[in-house]
């Protein structure tokens, strides 16, 4: 890894979403907020739908990054993301979001990893970053 | 009611000992999507160097909401939960959580800003294991929309 270059792409990974993704990160993180799995609660405070949870978003962003550290998230250091827009999942078929890892600086501590998170041609995560461990 | 700006610098009690178990951390990283042997496969993981399967880098998050109920159960607070949502987040690591840990968070509220009548609420939680040693600070920002 140590002929790494700024700018470089280390992983690209698509995410198929579904309702039954969302109901199984509901249960798994404790976060039962029915805007991620009910269409008439989530219109009703003014939504356009279903929405995956942010924290979902960031969940699986990530992993390209782990896998490409060999599985081992133990060599991420910090990571960070600012929720720009959400992430709409029909009650029925799946939403495709897109992550691709690019590496947007080198130091003698590690690297800093820069993600691109696209839905429906849009960027849903801004700032998204991840140092880790070389 | 706009958010309490008296909640900035306020320090909540430990939150109550969290056990992370094996089958959770499995559960969690299924749901985020991992493909990492290390979140699942404890020989993996020891094999990496680590006691017991390593927690998703996420997975911090499942004790934050136990802060964030501390927050939202607050009676100054003045936050609406169906008016929250979130704005940012970061984890700074020490190290990964792995099966056994038994977590407390400290959270502590850092800073209320407004911005066009919503309030912008920055809490941090302090996750230290067992022995009190640091494992990964959690930093959220939740925007509180304002009445439109």
């Amino acid at each position: 890894m140590s002929d790494l270059t700024v700018g470089e792409i280390i992983a690209e990974q698509t995410y198929a979403l579904t309702r039954d993704t969302l109901v199984r990160y509901a249960g798994a993180s404790g976060d039962f907020n029915p805007i991620h799995y009910r269409d008439d609660v989530a219109t009703s405070v003014g939504l356009p739908g279903v929405l995956a949870h942010g924290m979902l978003t960031m969940g699986f962003a990530v992993q390209p990054v782990v896998d490409w550290l060999g599985g081992d998230s133990g060599r991420v250091l910090d990571y960070q993301v600012r929720f720009t827009r959400p992430v709409l999942v029909p009650a029925e078929g799946e939403s495709v979001v897109t992550v691709v890892a690019k590496v947007g600086a080198l130091d003698d501590a590690g690297a800093r990893i820069d993600l691109t998170v696209s839905f429906d041609d849009a960027t849903v995560l801004g700032k998204a970053q991840v140092r880790v461990a070389l | 009611m706009p958010v309490n700006p008296e909640l900035q610098g306020r320090t909540f009690a430990p939150t109550a000992p969290y056990l992370v178990g094996r089958e959770k951390v499995r559960e969690f990283a299924r749901a985020v999507l991992s493909t990492s042997p290390l979140n699942s496969d404890p020989e993996a993981a020891r094999a990496a160097g680590y006691s017991d399967v390593v927690a998703p880098p996420t997975f911090p998050i499942v004790i934050g909401e136990l802060t964030l109920a501390q927050l939202l159960a607050e009676p100054d607070a003045g936050i609406d939960f169906t008016r929250v949502v979130h704005g940012d987040q970061r984890f700074s690591y020490t190290r990964p959580i792995v099966a056994g840990d038994e977590l407390t968070a400290t959270l502590a509220v850092t800073a209320i800003k407004s911005l066009g009548g919503h309030s912008m609420v920055t809490a941090e939680s302090t996750i230290v294991d067992g022995t009190g040693a640091h494992v990964v600070t959690a930093i959220s920002t939740l925007v509180v929309r304002g009445d439109e």
